[in-house]
Order: structure tokens, then C-alpha cells, then sequence
């Protein structure tokens, strides 16, 4: 951390004095609604503390996620970008290219060795020598060891980095391979989704500089915060679900009902996300909202698990609540067999109203 | 080596090589490399598109209904232009024709694209090419303020205080010694031409546009539940409306349409008030620099799009025009048909791929494609680490496609050419207006600024548009038609054994298009021509050099080692290196070839 300039430094450069360095801390701490018992450490923070800095390499992507960070509303993309953290190198971003870009990636790393955070958009592609993506003239799995090895954490943005996505969709003709498959020496942060919700990707940052620890995660990596439950758990069409009350085709009369969309193929059943509760773009609507159901985006493999309008049958019985770690656990036939169940009780229910236009899958 | 290529251009490869590689501000993955005089001009440009995913081979054997979710998969920043081509194109090959108000809301999702593409593209990854945010430092607040009611008297944005308020702000960001996205830029060089005003402007019309970018995406998140990537469906849109009973709450509701009424509203503002008034603004200090027409004088393609009437894609019915130019000579416009074996074709002489007949042009229904990674003779470097490329042999994982043998540019700038030589009203209006204001002649369109500018023209006449098709969906839903979806032919059983489709859109980059075959109900071949394919493609069997390429040569670089001329030219054409590069089967097996419906 040798030669990193801090607010303290800057302020002394600009011909502040330490007298007024410290005033200037004991205003912030009164306009947090701090006691003066906080100056000593806000002042500490400015001494020492930079913003912190992050490298963003894109692999194999769609640039998706990038697009979605800069939707975030709270706290607005810009802030993020002017006042909380660094974003030294961001080839979609930033304004140097060529060499220069590539100097300001090394450069980084250099300063900084073991405090940066690496944010991975896309992943790496191994076949052809890894030359199906290429920066600087070489492989982008060069880039992606080079910057992890002396990375602090590394978080990886969406699908791609944290499953494969697309382009790892059978017959995967890259080799597309997730970051923690080429990196394996370092806490690895999954955010998935085709991409993540903005305010999640920014929860994430902001987590992680507000309480200064990585956030905690479940087994498969990805911050228990926001991926611990089902979409189907928060759903606000649930009690729909439970009332045997579905769309049976598009734009039917239960469509204009808002009625569930689990027998269209909604995979909100079997997707850990946050859309049915933090919702997407300011909490206007998520997908189940705007009357389509979920593909599941955040899930592994999600690409290949047949038709998007396949209904899901490995679901737990309704009802019982369940995390990703004990899913895990359940065995599949007795959860396709809830299911089943659940759908003949619904059929029986719809067929009491009107006659059945579509036969049953039981 | 001095050599002229078919379409007229001089190549000289015998000066300084410069390499700029990665070409940052753009969508993917890409590499330039360009031979400068003594005299710093640009003599020979090799365009290099460096990443390939393979996703047309992943779509076969799929649900065609599916396709859209990959599809859109492609691109992050055009985000469902390609799963609405991809609808269009399984609804041509079986058949399936959308009610009016899935008409009305397709168009004003790929209208409010075009906007928030347009609007991300100028501010946040072209404006740094012509604006320096460290010269806005120098900035008199007030003189900015003066500057901004001259401009734009009706946005209200425009005190000294708030341009204060943005400079002080700038200052600490700057201060801090960690400059961040503005780390390495090239802020001294002599080709920044902004007097400290107009840069405190259009910087603070930056973080302007970056607050307001995530208002305008919400129009897809009301009708496809999300943004990036919102959901799309095969037979209408999977949104129902729902305006006078039980239950509206869960569908498009009077709430919803007044929601996307306000956003419809803030578009035009915005448009109208910063965009278009920045353009002319920065633009008037670049006059003088009309480096970059490349192709644009030559050859432009648009296919078309936004039907007035569902399913009625006949040219005369498209509010964005279709035609093709060819030589330079506006005085006549072709029609292009995609279906027409002759007309549109790949080649990969310069790609690596190989075909089984080498130097032929297949049509993307008999696409073959087997990828061949190998640098030529005169490459210098490794396999893994190429300093130089050699572009007399293959160079990019872009394919080269031609119309009728030509290369053609796309895009909003081509889409403009073409219907300013069709005679399409709104468009004349616009460009004349535009020259008009800005006291130049009409051959300055044929350059990097006019790219540009034709960029935020069509924002401005997509905004128009999207209120016009909003107005359509209000009256139709008012006159009793609420239906969003045909599903007759949702299930596969009712689709016919074989068929063959296409879909076509302009992307906000430009033409494109998607060729599907189905058989037995999945997707046995699918192949996408996209706009950066088009604008980014290497040298063609005959030589003839691609869009990025052509606008390079001949500009003058203030100091080559500082590639700002280079990224402002390509950046005026919006890149996306994801979109260009998926195409074809690295099995080495050939594609099905598909018989024109």
C-alpha cells in the first residue's frame, strides 16, 4: 500500500492544515448525527483509507451486467463510480485504451497488491488456446489470472462468471469456463442472474465497504442476503399458487387476472433471486409482474434445463420453506411427486369452473 | 506496400504500425491496427473482432419458441433487438401473425432501445472522444450557465450554482489522485478542441444522462418485467392488458400506461432539451474535423423496421427506412430482399474460419462455418501473444458479409442516407434542419460527426414515434381490442414438419437479421447477420476493406502513440464486438442449406 494518496494527503497537497483537517472531521461527524467520540476515527478513515479500488475485466459476455449496474437507483451508478469506490480499469468505461489501458490495469495491481476488489464480467473461453477471446493479443485467461492473483476478493457478476451461461450451453464449443473453476486460491463472490438485479450488484459493493467484510455466503457462493430464498417464497402471486388459480394460456382471461404463471413454465419455483422483493429498475416490475414467468437466470445450467415453458417438477411440496443448502438435500421424487399432487388438486379445482382446455401433465 | 482496394481506397502499410488493442468505450472484445505516414495520417487500417461464442451452435436442436432467450443472450447493450428478431423470425417460418396492440408494443420497446442505446452511447462511451473532464475545471460556472441558456433555454438544469455545485464535486474526484474511468486519458492532447465551458456542460450532461438512462429502460421493465434482457414471447407479447375489470392490478393497467406515458414524455425532454442541443454544441467547435465518412458516401444498408400494421413488413410501411445504396449515387435506392440467395452473402477468406470452396460467398441460410484461429506469414508475435496482425492473410473472428458483392456500411447514419435519398419526410426535415443550423452542406453527413449526429437525430424521431405508437395502443385498447398474444399455433403439433424464416430489425447499430429452419418442432439451423458484422468485417475475397476500416484512412493523428482520433472514429459507428463475432458451427460439419419459402 506504499504511495497511495489519501484524502488526508490530498487535502494537505491543497495547502490544508492539520487544524482544519481535523475541523473538517468534526463537522462530517456532526452532520452523520456522530458524537465527538467519532472524529478521531473519521479522521483515521481519511488518513488512511482510499476509495477502494476495482479492477472490471470482461470475458466472454453479453455486457449485460455492466448495463444493469449503471440502473442502480440507490445508490445512484455515478455515486458509486465519483465517491465509493475506484474504478481503475473498466475496458467498457473507461477513457484510455490500447496501452494506456493496459498500463492503468497494471498500475493498479502494482499500487494496490492484495487491497483491490476484481469485479469479473463474462468468463473465459479455454479452448483454442484460449484465443476465442482475446486482450492485448492474448488470451483473456491471461488477463483474468494475472489481475486475480493479487486481488483482494473477487466478486463475479451474472451467469457467466458464476455458471457459464450462453455460451457454456450445450454443446459449450468455447469452453466457456466460470471464474472459480480458473481461480481457486481466493474468496470468489457469485452474484448470478442474466444479470443481476442493479441494486443487488451495488448492495453487494456497498456491503462490502459499509461493514468492511465479504458478505456471507451459501454453499454455492452467492451472498445469502439476496439469494436465499425462492422467487416462488415472495411472491406476490402466491396465494394464487396455493389456490389453484393459473394462466392456462397466453393472454387468457387468467392472464388479465394476474393469475400464477407456474403452468406456463415459470421457474420462480426453483430460482433463488431477489426479483419478487427487491424487484428490477427502481422495483418497477420483475418478470412474473409483467406476465411472463421466470427462466430461472440466476441458476446454474439454467440454459439447459429444457423449454423455458416446460413446468418445473423438481419442487418442493408448497408450502414448506426451504433454502438452496436443504434443496439440495430433498429427494427428487418426492418432490416431483408434490408436485404432481398439487397440480391434479388444481386441475380438479379449474375443472369445477369451466371445462379443461389443456390436459393435465400429472 | 501501396495497393487500391475494389471500393476506392488507397492502402500503404509502409509507415508506423500503431496497435490499439483493447479498443475500450464499446460492447466486446476488439483490436485496431493502423500504418501512419510521416505526416500522421492514417494509410492503412486492419479492424479486428477478438471474441467468438458459438451461438448458433448451442440454438440447434432447441424449442424455437425458446430462441428469443438466447438470442438476446447475444447482446446486453442492444438489449431485445435480437429476441425481437428472433420472434419475427419463428412467426415467419410458421405462420403466426401478431394482434395490433403486440404490433404497438413491440415498436415502442425497440423505439425506447433506440433511444436509451443512443443516449448511453453518445454520453457515456463516444463523449469522452470530443469532451475533457479535466479541462471542465478551468470552467467559469457562470459562463457555463450562459452557455447552457444559449444552447437549451428550456432545460431547466442550468444555474451557476448547479454547474458549481458538478465542477466542485469534479474537483474532489480529481484531487483525490484516483482518477479512476479517467485514469491514463488523453487529456492533453492538442485534439480536445472544448473551451473549459462546454466541457463543464457536457460533462455534467454525463451524470445527467447516466441518472436518466435508468428512467427510460423502465418501459421495458413494465411490458417485459426487466431490463437488461425483458421477457419477449412467439405469437404477440407476454404482457396482458387488463384497463376495466377485476384483477387489472396484475396486468397493463391504466397505472402502467401512465407510467410509460411519463417515461414516453421525459424521452422527448431530454432529446429535445440536452441531446440534440450537445451534438450541435460540441459538434460546432468540430467542424472542421470531417475526417471518418469511410463507406458512408459509397454503399449503405439499412433492411428497415417499426411496421405501422402487425405483420405488414412491405417497405412502404416502415417508419425506419429499407433500401440499399451502392456506388455513391443517392439517385437511386435498391430494394434488399434477405431471402434472395445473390444478394446477401459471408465470406472468410480474411476470417478465421474456412469454407469447403474456398473464397466463396454463401448466403446465411447455406452458411457454413469452421473456425481456423491461425495468424499469417507476416504476423509478428506468438500465436498466443500477437503484436502485429498480418491482414493479407486471416485476421478476425468477424466474418465478411456483402451486399451483391459490396461492402456496405449500417447503422443510424446509413439509415439516414437511405431515407434521406427515398425522400422520407421526417428524415429530410431533420438532416436539413440540422445543416441548416449549422451553416455546413450536405456532404459533411459523410463523416465521423455526422455519424454522430444522425445518431441523435433518430433519438430524437424515435421519441416522436414511440408517443405515436403509444397513442395507437391507448386508442385500440379504448376502441375494445385488449388481446396481446395469438396463440393458435403455440403448440408444436401445429406446426408444419419443415419451414424456414426470417426476422429482420435495425438494431440501434444497424441491419439485422436472423434465418431459422425448424424441423420436427426444434430449431435445426439458425444463423444471425448482425450490424457490427457488417460495419466491423475485415477484407473480402476481393480485397474490398469493411466500414471501420474504410473510415480510418486518412485521418490525421495529433500524436499517433495517442489513439483519440481512432476511437472517436470508431466509436461514432457504437461497436459491439459481441453481436459481430457468435456466428457459425466449429464442428467443421456444414450447415443445412434451406430451401426460400
Amino acid at each position: 500500500m506504499a504511495e497511495i494518496e489519501t484524502f488526508y494527503d490530498v487535502m494537505r497537497r491543497q495547502g490544508i492544515t492539520r487544524r482544519s483537517f481535523m475541523k473538517y472531521c468534526s463537522l462530517t461527524a456532526a452532520a452523520l448525527g456522530l458524537g465527538p467520540a467519532f472524529v478521531p476515527k473519521i479522521a483515521h478513515a481519511m488518513e488512511t483509507k482510499p476509495r477502494t479500488p476495482v479492477i472490471w475485466v470482461h470475458g466472454l459476455e453479453c455486457t449485460c451486467c455492466s448495463e444493469s449496474f449503471i440502473r442502480s437507483a440507490h445508490p445512484l451508478a455515478k455515486d458509486v463510480v465519483l465517491s465509493m469506490i475506484s474504478l481503475d480499469y473498466d475496458d467498457t468505461l473507461m477513457a484510455a485504451a490500447g496501452h494506456q489501458a493496459e498500463a492503468a490495469l497494471q498500475d493498479t495491481i502494482e499500487k494496490y497488491k492484495g487491497n483491490y476488489i476484481l469485479a469479473v464480467e463474462g468468463n473465459p473461453p479455454l479452448n483454442e488456446d484460449g484465443m476465442f477471446c482475446i486482450v492485448g493479443g492474448k488470451p483473456f485467461v491471461e488477463q483474468l489470472r494475472h489481475a486475480a492473483e493479487h486481488a483482494k476478493a473477487i466478486i463475479s457478476w451474472g451467469a457467466c462468471a458464476s455458471y457459464g451461461c450462453v455460451q457454456a450451453a450445450k454443446p459449450n464449443p468455447t469452453q466457456a469456463t466460470p471464474v472459480h473453476k480458473v481461480i481457486t486460491d481466493k474468496p470468489i463472490i457469485k452474484v448470478p442472474g442474466c444479470p443481476p438485479i442493479a441494486e443487488v450488484m451495488t448492495g453487494v459493493i456497498t456491503y462490502m465497504l459499509t461493514f468492511d467484510r465479504l458478505p456471507e455466503l451459501d454453499r454455492q457462493g452467492r451472498p445469502a442476503m439476496f439469494y436465499g430464498q425462492r422467487i416462488h417464497d415472495k411472491c406476490y402471486r402466491r396465494p394464487h399458487f396455493d389456490a389453484g388459480q393459473f394462466v392456462e394460456a397466453w393472454d387468457d382471461e387468467n392472464a388479465r387476472k394476474g393469475y400464477c404463471l407456474y403452468k406456463m413454465g415459470c421457474k420462480g419455483p426453483t430460482t433463488y433471486n431477489a426479483c419478487s422483493t427487491v424487484r428490477w429498475n427502481e422495483g418497477t416490475s420483475f418478470p412474473i409482474q409483467s406476465g411472463h414467468g421466470c427462466i430461472g437466470c440466476s441458476e446454474d445450467g439454467f440454459w439447459d434445463q429444457g423449454s423455458f415453458y416446460d413446468r418445473v417438477t423438481d419442487l418442493t411440496q408448497f408450502g414448506v420453506e426451504a433454502n438452496a443448502d436443504k434443496v439440495g438435500l430433498v429427494a427428487a421424487g418426492v418432490v416431483g411427486a408434490g408436485v404432481a399432487a398439487h397440480a391434479a388438486v388444481s386441475a380438479l379445482k379449474a375443472a369445477q369452473r369451466k371445462t379443461q382446455s389443456r390436459k393435465e401433465e400429472a | 506496400m501501396a495497393i487500391q482496394t475494389p471500393n476506392g481506397f488507397n492502402l500503404d502499410n509502409s509507415g508506423q504500425r500503431i496497435v490499439v488493442d483493447p479498443v475500450t468505450r464499446i460492447e466486446g472484445h476488439m483490436r485496431c491496427e493502423v500504418n501512419v505516414d510521416e505526416d500522421g495520417f492514417i494509410r492503412n487500417a486492419v479492424s479486428t473482432g477478438t471474441m467468438w461464442r458459438g451461438l448458433e451452435v448451442i440454438l440447434k436442436g432447441r424449442d424455437p419458441r425458446d430462441a428469443w432467450a438466447f438470442t438476446e443472450r447475444i447482446c446486453g447493450v442492444c438489449t431485445g433487438t435480437h429476441a425481437l428478431t428472433s420472434v419475427r423470425a419463428v412467426e415467419d417460418a410458421l405462420g403466426i401473425e401478431i394482434p395490433d396492440n403486440a404490433n404497438s408494443i413491440r415498436n415502442i420497446m425497440q423505439l425506447n432501445l433506440q433511444i436509451h442505446d443512443h443516449v448511453v452511447h453518445f454520453y457515456h462511451l463516444h463523449a469522452l472522444d470530443w469532451v475533457n473532464p479535466i479541462n471542465a475545471l478551468k470552467a467559469d460556472p457562470k459562463a457555463t450557465s450562459e452557455l447552457q441558456q444559449a444552447v437549451s433555454p428550456s432545460h431547466p438544469l442550468s444555474s451557476p450554482g448547479y454547474f458549481r455545485d458538478v465542477q466542485n464535486r469534479l474537483k474532489k474526484f480529481v484531487e483525490s489522485g484516483q482518477l479512476g474511468l479517467f485514469k491514463n486519458g488523453y487529456w492533453d492532447n492538442p485534439a480536445y478542441l472544448l473551451p473549459p465551458e462546454a466541457d463543464l456542460m457536457a460533462t455534467t450532461h454525463y451524470l445527467e444522462a447516466l441518472d436518466l438512462q435508468k428512467e427510460i429502460v423502465k418501459v421495458h421493465t413494465i411490458f417485459g418485467g426487466k431490463n437488461p434482457h425483458p421477457n419477449w414471447l412467439v405469437g404477440g407479447v407476454p404482457c396482458p392488458i387488463n384497463v376495466h375489470s377485476t384483477g387489472a392490478v396484475g396486468a397493463i393497467n391504466i397505472e402502467r400506461l401512465n407510467m410509460v406515458s411519463s417515461i414516453i414524455d421525459l424521452c422527448n425532454e431530454f432529446n429535445r432539451n440536452v441531446y440534440l442541443p450537445d451534438v450541435k454544441a460540441i459538434g460546432g467547435f468540430y467542424k472542421n474535423w470531417l475526417y471518418g465518412g469511410g463507406l458512408s458516401s459509397k454503399a449503405c444498408l439499412a433492411y428497415g423496421d417499426i411496421p405501422e400494421h402487425p405483420n405488414d413488413f412491405t417497405a412502404d410501411q416502415l417508419h425506419l427506412p429499407r433500401g440499399a445504396i451502392i456506388d455513391g449515387n443517392l439517385n437511386e435506392v435498391h430494394d434488399v430482399d434477405p431471402r434472395d440467395p445473390e444478394q446477401i452473402q459471408e465470406f472468410v477468406d480474411h476470417s478465421w474460419y474456412e469454407y469447403g470452396e474456398p473464397g466463396k460467398g454463401l448466403h446465411p441460410w447455406d452458411g457454413e462455418t469452421n473456425p481456423k484461429y491461425e495468424l499469417g506469414p507476416n504476423a509478428k508475435g506468438t500465436r498466443t501473444n500477437i503484436e502485429e496482425l498480418d491482414e493479407g492473410a486471416k485476421y478476425s473472428w468477424i466474418k465478411a458479409p456483402r451486399w451483391k458483392g459490396h461492402a456496405m456500411e449500417v447503422g443510424p447514419l446509413a439509415r439516414y442516407i437511405v431515407g434521406y435519398a427515398k425522400g422520407h419526410e421526417d428524415i429530410k426535415d431533420q438532416v436539413d434542419g440540422l445543416l441548416r443550423d449549422m451553416n455546413l452542406p450536405l456532404d459533411a453527413v459523410f463523416s465521423t460527426l455526422g455519424r454522430t449526429a444522425a445518431r441523435a437525430l433518430e433519438s430524437e424521431y424515435c421519441g416522436r414515434l414511440q408517443k405515436h405508437f403509444f397513442d395507437k395502443l391507448v386508442t385500440n385498447i379504448k376502441n375494445g381490442d385488449e388481446s396481446t398474444a395469438n396463440v393458435a399455433k403455440w403448440d408444436p403439433s401445429t406446426w408444419p414438419k419443415e419451414a424456414v424464416g426470417v426476422g429482420m430489425t435495425e438494431a440501434p447499430r444497424g441491419a439485422l437479421g436472423h434465418w431459422i429452419k425448424v424441423k420436427d418442432g426444434r430449431i435445426e439451423n439458425y444463423q444471425c447477420v448482425v450490424p457490427t458484422t457488417w460495419n466491423g468485417s475485415p477484407r473480402d475475397t476481393a480485397g474490398n476493406i469493411g466500414a471501420f476500416e474504410a473510415s480510418l484512412m486518412d485521418t490525421k493523428m495529433e500524436r499517433p502513440e495517442e489513439p483519440v482520433e481512432i476511437l472517436r472514429t470508431l466509436h461514432s459507428f457504437d461497436p459491439c464486438l459481441a453481436c459481430s463475432t457468435h456466428v457459425m458451427s466449429p464442428d467443421g460439419h456444414e450447415l443445412a442449406h434451406v430451401k426460400v419459402r
